[in-house]
């Protein structure tokens, strides 16, 4: 919402920097040397590089070699459409996203409810521990995960026998590599996304805490059952939270790295159904260091992100609720 | 159980009178919900944080248990019977008779009858079974390795990696708090003209995709300024601020009144005296939230790590030398886990003792957007 007042701000912003009186004048010019570490980096960081990829990627350039280096127009674009690897990650990541986002996004919803709930005890400690698991680092939630789900002794498998399914036989479940199993690593890693939905929970909890009681002592005198509550009150409520979660993870899951890369140091094993899109593009750009082609897979990336936030934009005016919407 | 509480409500109703009888159903009624909620989510949370269990509990493990087959699930190790100076694990031996005994396995034999002692009656020498002893079932007893956790930290040399990571997240929290905390300062008190484009484009860096950036930094940092292999491409872009802990520290400041400042400077204070005694002190919980934030990134880092201090083993980060270590010692998965869970106590002491001003920071941050 800020970035929405800021743009229609801006379109009224008249550089009227000539007919500043000195008082004006020295603000500004405060208010410059105050954002000045940032605008510095702005340039040196995001400004610059950027318009350095665009160039790179019209190029043909590896950076051990940068004598060689030599524009080759359009060649790097065209490249996309014969990258039989590429076409492979952008089905992982798709395939991926469209298992690990929804289960991601209803888990952290569902917690908040659950947090929210007057009728839980201990809710602060609650809170508290289901929030723990973000804070552990990455690297040693994929290792504790991995060890977790080993096929002979982990205790996911041994939950699963305790249902009466041979899960740690030959045939049992290798979560994390099995080549036959397609799908089976993504649930495993949905799993290890698991422990990182806090944030996504406490937002969707502070919006519920927003949520104005009266809506729901009105819904109960209608007689409207928990569930009905939930779906007719809750969601729309929160829908607005639980669409900023969806943009966040969208746009997250196209970086999807780490986990795929402590595992299989970029093997894309088993089967080639964790060579994600990101894991592609640090191959391209940073082991085999064509800044060329890199640079154009980065953009590439850029612009599928911003086709993929615009079709949510668009579609956000059909499902998502702004309460604000009511007073007007 | 709602046969029992309606029973209860019954004897109840004879006593009570018709109001509070009605009362103590509600009452009761809430208590029963109230146990049921709070049960579910002793539910959930334990299956939620059970990989914490198993990894507490394996990395107590021997490496020989959590290679063995059928192993206990806690932390065991074969128990074992000394015979003419030598140990020999005990197993359960099924007896003709239709009980079990417990004998030590001194010769194992592919075929034919394999050699046994009783430990009850050892004085009656070796006794000879027939029948595959790979079929007996070990006797376990607990055996809790703490000597793992020593191990993991000397192994992966936590010493080094903590006082690298230590040193790289202070150092650029220092950078980031203060770059960014100047920033917020200007865009949330003055007048400049371009003020609010260029608060959009800081709002998005914040959805930019790094990999677009990514590649040209890499290049100037390791080929024009030859800080591949240092931690300089680590930390001085650090000191230029970002947008997410402006962002933050932005809303906060624009709560604090205004006429702090005017008081200030009525007193003759300048704008930065003005940020440095009336500002800062007001926006402590704000500057600590951005603090914790970096902290914990740069706590996490593993990519920038990754990419820029390649080949110098000396300057690894935890992150880093965790990941690395999974690879090295993968047929020892208690090392591993014990390892891990060292990696993990600091920022979990951290988060449980600041956790308020934590979730603030990141409700600021994720609702007002």
């Amino acid at each position: 919402m800020d970035m929405v007042s800021a743009l229609s701000e801006a379109r009224k912003e008249r550089f009227a920097w000539a007919g500043f009186t000195p008082a004006r004048r020295r603000e500004a010019l405060y208010g410059f040397l105050f954002i000045s570490p940032w605008l510095i980096g702005f340039l040196i960081f995001y400004l610059f590089p950027m318009i350095a990829s665009i160039i790179f990627s019209f190029m043909s350039f590896e950076l051990s070699k940068p004598d060689e280096a030599m524009f080759i127009g359009l060649t790097n674009w065209t490249l996309l459409f014969d990258d039989s690897t590429l076409i492979q990650s952008l089905q992982v990541t798709f395939v991926f996203a469209i298992i690990s986002l929804p289960i991601g996004l209803i888990s952290a919803f569902l917690l908040a409810v659950l947090l929210n709930s007057s009728q839980l005890m201990g809710r602060n400690l609650f809170r508290t521990l289901f929030y723990a698991p973000t804070m552990i680092p990455l690297i040693a939630s994929v290792l504790i995960w991995a060890q977790v789900l080993n096929p002979s002794d982990g205790w996911v498998n041994r939950a699963i026998e305790v249902f009466g399914f041979d899960a740690r036989g030959t045939d049992g479940l290798r979560w994390l590599n099995d080549p036959s199993r397609p799908g089976l690593v993504w649930i495993a890693y949905t799993f290890i996304g698991l422990w990182g939905i806090g944030n996504a929970m406490l937002i969707n909890l502070s919006a519920l805490q927003g949520v104005p009681s009266d809506l729901y002592d009105s819904a109960r005198v209608d007689g409207a059952t928990w569930w009905r509550r939930l779906l007719a009150i809750t969601v729309p409520m929160v829908s607005p939270v639980i669409f900023y979660n969806l943009v966040l993870g969208v746009i997250g899951l196209l970086q999807y790295f780490i986990v795929p890369w402590v595992l299989t140091g970029g093997s894309g094993d088993p089967n080639g159904y964790t060579m994600f899109y990101m894991v592609h593009f640090f191959k391209q750009g940073f082991i085999f260091q064509k800044m060329g082609y890199g640079a154009t897979l980065a953009w590439l990336m850029f612009f599928i992100a911003l086709v993929i936030t615009i079709f949510l934009f668009v579609t956000a005016r059909y499902w998502v609720f702004y309460s604000g919407e009511l007073d007007s | 159980m709602t046969a029992i509480a309606q029973g209860q409500g019954v004897a109840r109703r004879k006593r009570a009178g018709s109001l509070s009888r009605v009362q103590l159903q509600a009452k009761r009624q809430e208590l029963i919900t109230a146990l049921i909620v709070t049960g579910v989510a002793v539910f959930i949370l334990a299956v939620y944080l059970m990989p914490m269990g198993y990894a507490f509990v394996t990395s107590l493990k021997t490496k020989a248990q959590t290679s063995a087959i059928n192993s206990p699930i806690l932390p065991s190790s074969p128990r074992q019977f000394a015979y003419e100076g030598e140990n020999y694990d005990i197993v359960f031996v099924p007896q003709e008779d239709g009980t079990i005994e417990e004998w030590a396995l001194v010769q194992p034999r592919r075929r034919g009858a394999s050699d046994f002692i009783d430990i009850d009656n050892p004085e009656a020498g070796i006794i000879k079974w027939e029948g595959n002893w790979r079929t007996l079932e070990k006797a376990w007893e607990p055996n809790i390795q703490w000597s793992n956790y020593p191990d993991a930290w000397n192994f992966i040399n936590f010493a080094r990696l903590l006082g690298n990571t230590l040193l790289y997240a202070f150092i650029t929290m220092i950078g980031m708090v203060s770059a960014s905390a100047l920033t917020a300062y200007g865009f949330a008190r003055f007048r400049f003209p371009g003020k609010n484009i260029l608060f959009i484009l800081v709002i998005s860096t914040l959805i930019l995709p790094p990999q677009v950036t990514d590649l040209p930094k890499y290049a100037f940092f390791v080929n024009v300024l030859d800080w591949g292999g240092t931690w300089w491409p680590l930390i001085v872009p650090a000191f230029f601020g970002h947008a997410y802990h402006v962002f933050l520290l932005r809303q906060y400041f624009m709560t604090i009144p205004r006429e702090m400042e005017e008081a200030a400077s009525i007193d003759g204070a300048g704008p930065f005296t003005a940020f440095l005694k009336v500002i800062l002190p007001q926006a402590i919980p704000a500057l600590t939230a951005s603090a914790l934030f970096h902290f914990f990134y740069a706590w996490n880092d593993y990519f920038g790590p990754l990419i820029y201090l390649a080949g110098n083993r000396e300057a690894q980060p935890i992150s880093i030398g965790l990941a690395e270590f999974n690879g090295l010692y993968s047929t020892e998965p208690q090392l591993i886990l014990a390892a891990s869970i060292i990696t993990i106590v600091l920022p979990l002491a951290i988060f449980f003792f600041a956790q308020r001003i934590f979730v603030q920071g990141i409700v600021i941050t994720g609702v007002d957007k």
